[in-house]
């Protein structure tokens, strides 16, 4: 049927038509099949970049479409790499970042060990420990705030019942010294699973002969853990930092819905304090500076870390 | 003769119904998502029975609010034809072109700004401030207040022990001072074999709570946004002494007298532990009291409503509430000044009054059974009296955000000195009127 109707259009195709499709050569051919994705991403992609650079040597500002827009070189710069308070975001999104990727590769790793056994009911403890990825962000935020209440929070009573302590004497996302931890927290919960999948993608593309012949050689577990399981996980290992670490980068709803950036501005990651700038205060050509380098620094630590990843792998 | 007059009587008929069909309107009405705007959604269906106009609502909760709507209006998009918007927004909305000025169809129409409650005009409607320059009919008059356990209050043990320990009875709060000292008494105390705290107080993070609850101590201990014979000179006014001792009396409420874990609340939390029993008294605006009156734990007679106390440097409260507003990139200017003009009459806003909203118009205020219409009514009347309000800038936003960072630095985070708080606050501020060409 389908054929029929191929055949009917190629005979009704005009002979002129065909003779310049059929003329062009194969160069010419692949550009023109590349050429709508290209336009795509120059579009949705590589205008807005070099638009954003473009703004953020300016003062302008979209609220203020009467405004004049004046070119003010580097000043958005030279005033964000000077603000103490972007400082603390920064200082605020490094601490976030490390600490749930260091929480996530060792609980995640460690899971993965553990679901790779064979027993009874793996496949369902895996696919239990993998829910709280699927879950929006936002609503993760959100219901943790319940969990964090000090009057009728779960989370509170769980630390009460092992610590004895008043279940309404800490509050996690009002304190000042647990609020970045209590961010961390939700991150890694949620998150753990991922790491989890793509450990245990690694653990199982190591062929069983591997380690039978360190068995021959009498290696213990230990050395074959160190010396055959690490090494033959770890480009999958920082495979999920790349991709914790970007994505934590940027992170914002979960940490809003939690903390709202508090207390005070001690949770305020970068991200949020971008959005901030951007579309409550409307500083357009300033948050365009600021968006730059973040991009920037993304960019630059993460072709660091590929160039690190590739000769993990080359290994 | 009779296919004739048919003929004749069909052709009006369909003239009458094309036009009838040319001049309806959909209208789309946006404002917050919150109770008033449920009862205006009843309120409007008289609107449209009378005009035959569609009315469609878009409703934003409180804390993207401010966010969803003023992108709408800075994108010149065409989803609002009304809109409700915060007092705050007036400046921006008219130096913007946002809404369209109404002060030719105010006289046109014969609508007097001089009927409403002065202080909403001024609030909601005039930019410049203390100008006849109309942008908005106030639509909702709303301020800060504070609510409280009245059945609690009245129990004698408690009575008796208050007394004891303060050396007065245990009422309505003549000052701040005696309101923190009944909140601290409150705090961490057993009733009906529950702990409860002293008071739930605005201490939200990411819009604009802490400012909202903060203001009520700070206007009352003498703060100023700016020199009163100087418009913009904020050193000396905005962090003068008082104005720390007021930021200071914030932070030990906060400290001493609010439920564990209230660090980020806002009105909605406040109204949930109220009503859940957690607290003796809290901060919030007036547009929940119809709420309160209506919960079936705290609501008949269980609860008592006070205007926030005064201070030592004046006797003020937040305004809160919001005017109505044509959006200027609507193509239904006609129909949306319609629902204005009809929102402005007597007999609406006396219906507005008694589903819930708060009427500014005087003539129904100042009805002799208003105050006794409701038992918030006068606490509401007098907190109107006392009003004050946030910068209505263009640049409003650059100036809350600073604060709202300030404040929960100070506040919650316990970050520095309530000095060093306002000190960084008149830095922010100067910077942002400095580029707004104000200074």
């Amino acid at each position: 049927m389908l054929q029929a109707f191929i055949d009917k259009l190629v005979q009704k195709t005009p002979p002129s038509v065909s003779n310049r499709v059929s003329g062009l050569s194969d160069k010419k051919l692949a550009w023109l099949f590349v050429s709508p994705t290209i336009l795509l991403l120059l579009a949705v992609n590589i205008f807005p970049l070099v638009w954003t650079i473009y703004l953020s040597f300016t003062n302008y500002r979209v609220n203020r479409p009467n405004r004049d827009v004046k070119w003010v070189d580097l000043r958005n710069y030279e005033r964000i790499l000077t603000d103490s308070d972007i400082w603390q975001t920064m200082q605020a999104t490094a601490h976030f970042l490390v600490s749930t990727i260091v929480l996530q590769v060792v609980l995640g790793f460690t899971l993965a060990f553990l679901i790779n056994k064979k027993f009874k009911g793996n496949d369902l403890l895996t696919t239990l420990i993998v829910l709280p990825m699927m879950l929006s962000p936002a609503v993760v935020g959100n219901f943790w705030t319940f969990l964090y209440q000090p009057q009728i929070g779960l989370f509170n009573y769980m630390i009460s019942f092992f610590s004895g302590a008043d279940p309404s004497s800490f509050s996690m996302i009002g304190d000042v010294h647990l609020a970045p931890w209590a961010i961390v927290i939700v991150d890694t919960w949620m998150w753990t699973p991922f790491v989890m999948l793509i450990c245990l993608a690694g653990l199982r593309s190591i062929p069983d002969s591997i380690y039978e012949a360190a068995e021959c050689d009498r290696a213990s577990q230990w050395r074959q853990f160190w010396t055959i399981t690490v090494p033959m996980v770890l480009p999958f290992l920082m495979l999920a930092v790349l991709f914790r670490g970007i994505e934590n980068f940027k992170m914002f709803d979960l940490v809003v819905q939690l903390t709202g950036g508090g207390p005070g501005s001690l949770t305020t990651l970068s991200s949020i304090d971008l959005k901030r700038e951007a579309f409550e205060k409307w500083k357009t050509g300033y948050s365009s500076a600021y968006a730059v380098i973040l991009f920037v620094t993304v960019f630059g630590l993460a072709s660091i870390y590929v160039k690190a990843l590739n000769k993990v792998k080359d290994r | 003769m009779n296919t004739k007059i048919g003929v004749k009587a069909l052709a009006v008929a369909v003239i009458a119904g094309s036009i009838q069909t040319a001049v309806a309107d959909d209208l789309t009405l946006c404002w917050a998502s919150w109770d008033p705007a449920n009862a205006l959604v009843e309120l409007s269906k008289d609107f449209e029975a009378e005009s035959g106009h569609n009315m469609s609502f878009e409703f934003v909760p409180w804390p993207n609010f401010a966010d969803r709507m003023l992108n709408e209006l800075n994108s010149g998009g065409g989803l609002c034809d009304l809109m409700i918007g915060d007092s705050q927004w007036i400046g921006g909305a008219a130096e913007n072109g946002h809404y369209i000025k109404l002060n030719d169809f105010f006289a046109k129409e014969g609508i007097d700004m001089g009927d409403f409650i002065p202080a909403t005009v001024t609030g909601y409607s005039e930019w410049p401030k203390g100008t006849p320059n109309y942008w908005a009919l106030p639509a909702f008059g709303d301020v800060v207040g504070w609510t409280y356990r009245k059945d609690w209050f009245e129990r004698p043990e408690l009575q008796k022990e208050y007394k004891a320990k303060y050396g007065r009875d245990l009422n309505v709060p003549k000052d701040l001072d005696e309101l923190k000292d009944i909140a601290q008494f409150f705090q961490n105390r057993t009733i009906d074999g529950k702990t409860v705290y002293g008071a739930a107080i605005y201490t939200e993070r990411g819009s604009e709570g802490i400012t909202m609850g903060v203001t009520n101590a700070l206007y009352n201990y003498g703060f100023e946004y700016s020199n009163p014979s100087k418009p913009y000179d904020l050193n000396g006014f905005v962090n003068s002494k008082k104005a720390a001792a007021g930021l200071e009396y914030y932070k030990e409420l906060y400290d001493t007298a609010t439920p564990p874990g209230s660090s980020n609340w806002y009105m909605g939390e406040n109204i949930d532990a109220y009503k859940s029993g957690q607290v003796a008294l809290q901060m919030n605006f007036a547009f929940i009291w119809p709420g309160v009156e209506a919960d079936p734990n705290v609501g008949g007679g269980k609860s008592g409503y006070f205007p926030n106390p005064p201070g030592p440097g004046g006797h003020f409260a937040q305004l809160g509430g919001q005017g109505i507003s044509v959006v200027a990139a609507s193509d239904k200017r006609d129909a949306a000044l319609e629902y204005i003009k009809w929102f402005a009459q007597k007999k609406v806003q006396d219906k507005w009054w008694k589903a819930g909203g708060y009427s500014a118009l005087k003539a129904v205020v100042e009805d002799p059974g208003f105050v006794s219409s409701q038992p918030y009514a006068k606490t509401f009347l007098d907190s109107m009296a006392i009003v004050k309000d946030f910068w209505a800038e263009p640049a409003y936003a650059d100036l809350l955000l600073p604060m709202q960072e300030r404040i929960h630095d100070y506040v919650i985070a316990g970050k520095g000195t309530a000095q060093e708080a306002l000190d960084g606050l008149v830095e922010d501020w100067t910077e942002v009127l400095e580029d707004e060409g104000k200074l």
